[in-house]
């Protein structure tokens, strides 16, 4: 353990690795399946941070793609077709061709036009899956059992969770090789000055192409699981404004720092979940505390981690952490 | 034969014609200076050599072939490296990783996720070369947000280096640089002059007329001469168009 950083990010993985323990010794089942919630939206906004905080592409469709995990799951489920490994080879294939599809299109683009047309395409599929009325239109379909994975039994709560959570940490490892591989250096090169990166002989669209396609496969992946854990998928799942809480989880919890997705994830539905239970109108607090919070710290809430770490807790986090303290 | 040859070049913009019918020819390891007054189109003839700008009509040949259709980064891939009147370099990363970046566009391709770029020797050889070339070595390590701007330019200027070029297109390389800089960087362009293909683009006349093989004189989109430094100080018409008594009396 050589930084803060590195510290904020064990305790916190290591703080959601004990949920299923917590929930045993305190007898409440429920938080397994809000946790659960927490790590697949983790994955969700970790895939999208890879070439939003990476990138510099702020895609405004993510939750296109968690949507065609969950239907990959529910339209195979619905047809009889249990097995995980061909949800999963589905999900993956079917997210392949549509991302890079819609990413060949979307990124002959950048900035607010970017925006836009990502947003454009997530909204076309979210009325293409309302349209379909065999797997449920505007209601959803309903899933009568996980996805069959053989000898990881996904039925069971504890080890469903702990399935998700290896994902995630899988993921934070591969993340972390590739922000510093040849590949990662290129998308970082590419936020920064991308026709310098032309100009020194790369060709940026085949790598913009590939990072967003990679993005949107873990967002299907997240996707698969969302539908495992409702047992539902449905049209909500693609809204706009699901894509729009992914990006608030990245802002949140620091925009291209590898761990802020997921601290921004946990601190994003915890903060929902906390308000919700206190009053009907937890909107009118949750806007003004995420202002608050991205105010106080332009790294989002793993900047002010990283900094509560180097003062050993004890001191008051600093505001405003500079960039490139935190990756 | 020639390393590249530009013939009948055409660029408009609207009613303006930023580029009319150029001209160019350029020898191998030859340093071959354009000049002309501010708005004369020297930016937007290196940004149709580099491939930024589409040239409306004529062709760009380089060692022999036709080049007018290639992309910026094919351009990059075929020999052509050019550094940018802005300094257009990486700030978040170290002086020494941009200059990788820029060996790495030039070995293989960077479909590879796992490795990490630090530990791959041949690159920070490639690097540690082009920086040193530039005077920078002492400098490797340090993020660029913190050089000073004399820096940026040596910078840009290994960088190019580090893409195993056949022609330099430096636009401007000594824009916005005081004296004792200027001529560290007129040191650095004579060391550098002869072995690549040179097309240096300045205001600083001194810098031109020290180093350059051959000058032309761009006025209007036109090269209204081009020819060796001594022929063009004593041409009237560039004179009149361009060099005050000054410049030529240098």
């Amino acid at each position: 353990m050589r930084s803060p950083q590195l510290w904020a990010a064990a305790v916190l993985l290591g703080l959601l690795g004990l949920v299923p323990v917590y929930a045993a010794v305190f007898e409440q089942p429920f938080y397994i399946t809000l946790f659960a919630r927490i790590l697949i939206f983790a994955i969700a906004a970790l895939g999208l941070n890879l070439i939003l905080g990476y990138g510099a592409m702020v895609s405004f469709g993510h939750a296109l793609y968690i949507g065609i995990g969950a239907y990959a799951v529910g339209i195979l489920s619905f047809h009889g077709v249990t097995s995980g490994w061909a949800h999963l080879g589905a999900g993956l294939a079917v997210g392949a061709v549509a991302a890079t599809v819609v990413g060949w299109v979307c990124l002959r683009t950048s900035g607010i036009a970017f925006i836009m047309i990502t947003l454009a395409f997530a909204q076309m599929f979210y009325f293409l899956s309302v349209s379909l009325k065999q797997y449920g239109g505007d209601d959803g379909l309903t899933i009568a059992a996980r996805s069959d994975f053989g000898w990881v039994n996904l039925a069971n709560n504890t080890v469903f969770y702990y399935a998700i959570f290896a994902v995630l940490v899988a993921l934070l490892l591969l993340f972390r090789r590739i922000v510093d591989s040849r590949f990662g250096m290129v998308l970082r090169g590419c936020k920064s000055n991308e026709r310098r990166m032309a100009a020194l002989g790369f060709p940026t669209m085949r790598y913009k192409l590939a990072a967003y396609v990679i993005s949107a496969q873990v967002c299907v992946v997240a996707g698969m699981m969302l539908a495992n854990l409702t047992k539902f998928a449905s049209p909500s799942f693609m809204q706009w404004q699901a894509s729009g809480d992914l990006i608030v989880m990245i802002v949140l919890g620091g925009m291209g720092t590898l761990i802020g997705p997921v601290a921004g994830a946990t601190g994003l539905l915890l903060l929902e979940e906390v308000l919700a239970g206190w009053t009907q109108h937890w909107m009118v607090i949750l806007g003004p505390l995420i202002v608050v919070i991205v105010i106080v710290s332009n790294r989002g809430i793993f900047g002010v981690l990283a900094a509560l770490g180097r003062t050993g807790g004890a001191g008051r986090a600093r505001p405003g952490g500079t960039s490139g303290e935190a990756r | 034969m020639s390393l590249l040859r530009v013939s009948g070049l055409y660029k408009r913009f609207g009613g303006l014609t930023a580029t009319d019918g150029v001209e160019l020819d350029i020898e191998p390891g030859e340093l071959h200076a354009v000049i002309g007054p501010n708005g004369a189109g020297k930016t937007t003839l290196i940004n149709q050599l580099s491939g930024e700008l589409a040239p409306d009509a004529g062709t760009i040949a380089f060692e022999g072939r036709d080049i007018t259709a290639l992309t910026v980064h094919q351009r990059a891939l075929a020999g052509f490296s050019r550094s940018y009147q802005i300094t257009s370099v990486f700030p978040e990363f170290t002086a020494l990783q941009n200059v990788m970046l820029a060996a790495q566009a030039h070995a293989g391709h960077s479909f590879r996720f796992w490795r990490p770029v630090a530990g791959e020797a041949a690159l920070i050889e490639t690097a540690r070369a082009a920086l040193e070339q530039v005077g920078l070595s002492h400098r490797t390590d340090v993020e660029v947000a913190a050089l000073a701007h004399g820096e940026h330019r040596q910078l840009e200027i290994a960088m190019t280096l580090a893409t195993a070029p056949k022609l330099l297109l430096l636009d401007e390389p000594m824009a916005g640089m005081g004296q004792h800089e200027s001529e560290a960087m007129i040191a650095l362009l004579a060391g550098l002059k002869g072995r690549y293909g040179i097309i240096l683009v300045e205001h600083d006349m001194d810098a031109v007329f020290a180093l350059a093989d051959r000058i032309s004189v761009l006025v209007y989109g036109r090269v209204i001469a081009c020819d060796v430094p001594a022929a063009i100080r004593g041409n009237a018409e560039v004179r009149e168009a361009y060099l005050g008594d000054e410049a030529v009396a240098a």
